[in-house]
């Protein structure tokens, strides 16, 4: 059997937006996904359940990674290719201290990106949900809420009902 | 300083919308035909661009005796130039990174058209030490890599620590940009109505779909990103103040020479800020995002930072009173007194007394009184570093090595030339990206009701 099309209701205003994914979820759907132009506060925290986002995590393991290599560089540089100023020790770490930093910047932000385009699956130019006509303007003025098709409950008779009740402006079906 | 909005004075139009931002913001891009205004401005910076290559070209066959640098002074325009695109550089991400981490909303409007400002900046600064090498064909030679010769780059060296801070500001803005562009991209691929713009900004978006599960990430990446490019605007123009004190030159081994070029750098950066911002406002009118207020709240980082300016001046010459050292005392002197007495007292009129007007409300509300003073500062900037890297050389210890620098027709060309990438740079931004962040727009202007 295979799953029914996912339903796809779109509003206009972001409170009574926020308001109608709060009350989706209470209703018991977990399979759902949010499309909004700006980060209406509370959806994204709503739709991800409390999950944690793994950007900090990976920023800084980045960041301490890539510190450490270039500290390390400069100090094999050193030692590899020693240049005595003064009797001063080769590992003068003080003068060190600059490029240490700005590559652990630069690395914990290169990760970051990277992390953010892996999480979020980019590049991707191509997806069923811009195939619904309105979808244009979930970049513009609109606000989208999408029951997906293998949401459990989606099967049931309530959920375009749920929706317009919510408050969306139009509800239609979509391949997700 | 407070900025924080007095509840009386809203940062955006009461009347905008999510609709009214999208399309205010998108309508100076989409429209077809290129404006004759913009036309005309492009054009002339076009040509200024090309100047600039003939000149880099003729730089390259001829070598940098073509400038007007030579011993003493062997830092002449390139490194005054550098300095001074540099310190422009920086309000960008002063605005965009510092001020999200105060919460300053204002900051919204312009963070996006700031930001290009400082990648474009920095890009012209970064052409300049390296057509000063004389030998540019060697430039990665200042990059760390596995070489045949087993050679290394000096590590102790700011001129080496300055190749990572610039091009890691340079990396660090342009993703943070970028990172902050790809909503409004996808807004842009989604009204742009002929197939190939809708293809070429669908591919610059990557895909963005404005998903929850994509917003929840990225809000956390920009403030982490916002957090990690704070200390970097601190540490970039540090270094640049350090390629200077740690020479023993008098006039340059000076410990307040870190915190005052950071100071002077967001200066500098503001008032180009308003040089273009004002033109740009008025052009695509602009003024219910970028209000006369977000104008004066600029005048008011600008007359703060001009005291740091100004501190630091005065701290070189308490310095060298107090170190009793004759020759520090004597390059002040010579710098006051000398064949160079033009350039430092505009540069005190400039940074220091211009400035001061800002005090009064009324010229930092008249628009062109407003625009007038930062054109000022702009030019001051600019002779602060004159002043800093000639003087300081031209007269060191040994009498018989003194002499003067002049700077060429070439000089002045190569630097007309940055100007003109520059603008070139910024006209194409401006005609082809949106310069207002739409996304953060939206959020403020729906908080409207909420906050004050």
């Amino acid at each position: 059997m295979t799953a029914p099309p996912g339903l796809l209701a779109e509003f206009v205003l972001p409170e009574a937006f926020a308001a109608a994914v709060r009350r989706v979820r209470a209703a018991g759907y977990t399979r759902l996904e949010a499309y909004m132009p700006f980060a209406v506060e509370g959806v994204a925290d709503e739709i991800m359940r409390g999950r944690r986002s793994p950007m900090a995590a990976a920023m800084l393991i980045g960041g301490i990674a890539s510190g450490l290599g270039a500290y390390g560089m400069e100090y094999y540089a050193a030692h590899i290719y020693p240049l005595n100023v003064g009797g001063r020790p080769l590992d003068s770490w003080p003068s060190f201290v600059p490029i240490t930093f700005e590559l652990t910047v630069l690395g914990a932000a290169l990760t970051g990106v990277f992390a953010l385009f892996w999480t979020a699956g980019f590049p991707r130019l191509d997806h069923a949900i811009f195939s619904d006509a309105r979808f244009d303007r979930a970049s513009q003025d609109r606000f989208f809420l999408c029951i997906r098709g293998d949401d459990p409950l989606r099967a049931g008779p309530g959920a375009r009902d749920l929706l317009l009740a919510a408050g969306a402006e139009s509800v239609a079906e979509v391949a997700l | 300083m407070n900025v924080t909005a007095p509840a009386s004075e809203p940062i955006v139009d009461p009347r905008a919308t999510l609709t009214s931002v999208t399309e205010t913001v998108t309508a100076p891009i989409l429209r077809p035909p290129w404006p004759r205004l913009w036309l005309a401005g492009f054009g002339g910076a076009f040509l200024l661009t090309m100047l600039l290559f003939a000149c880099i070209g003729w730089l390259f066959i001829r070598g940098v005796g073509i400038w007007g640098v030579n011993i003493p002074v062997a830092w002449g325009f390139a490194i005054v130039n550098f300095v001074w695109w540099i310190g422009i550089g920086h309000a960008g991400t002063f605005i965009s990174a510092i001020l999200l981490l105060l919460h300053q909303t204002w900051r919204t409007s312009i963070n996006r058209f700031t930001e290009a400002m400082t990648l474009f900046a920095v890009a012209c600064a970064g052409l300049y030490p390296v057509l000063h090498l004389g030998r540019p064909i060697y430039a990665y030679w200042l990059l760390p890599y596995p070489d045949t010769m087993g050679l290394w780059p000096q590590f102790r060296s700011p001129l080496v620590w300055d190749v990572f801070a610039v091009s890691t500001y340079a990396m660090v803005s342009l993703v943070f940009w970028y990172v902050g562009l790809l909503p409004d991209l996808a807004t842009m691929r989604d009204r742009a109505a002929p197939r190939w713009k809708r293809q070429v900004y669908g591919v610059l978006a990557l895909g963005w779909r404005g998903d929850a599960r994509h917003w929840f990430h990225y809000e956390k990446l920009y403030v982490i990103l916002a957090g990690l490019a704070t200390p970097l605007v601190v540490s970039v123009h540090s270094i640049v103040g350090l390629d200077f004190a740690v020479a023993i030159l008098p006039g340059w081994h000076s410990t307040i020479f870190p915190p005052y070029f950071v100071g002077g750098a967001i200066f500098s950066g503001f008032a180009m800020v308003l040089t273009l911002v004002i033109p740009l406002r008025k052009l695509y009118h602009l003024e219910s995002f970028i209000t006369d207020r977000h104008l004066d709240l600029m005048a008011q980082v600008m007359l703060a930072t001009g005291w740091v300016v100004a501190y630091g001046y005065f701290a070189e010459f308490f310095t060298a009173w107090w170190s009793r050292d004759e020759f520090d005392q004597f390059v002040l002197a010579n710098r006051a007194l000398g064949p160079y007495a033009v350039p430092f007292w505009g540069m005190l009129a400039a940074n220091v007394l211009a400035p001061q007007f800002l005090w009064s409300r009324r010229i930092r509300r008249c628009v062109p009184a407003l625009f007038a003073v930062a054109l000022v500062v702009n030019v001051g900037m600019w002779l602060e570093r004159y002043v800093i890297v000639v003087t300081s050389l031209h007269r060191d210890f040994l009498p018989s090595s003194w002499g003067m620098y002049h700077a060429t027709f070439w000089d002045w060309t190569v630097f007309l030339g940055t100007i003109g990438l520059f603008l070139a740079l910024l006209f194409f931004f401006v005609r082809l990206l949106p310069a207002i962040a739409m996304s953060e727009m939206k959020a403020l202007v729906t908080k409207k009701g909420r906050v004050a």
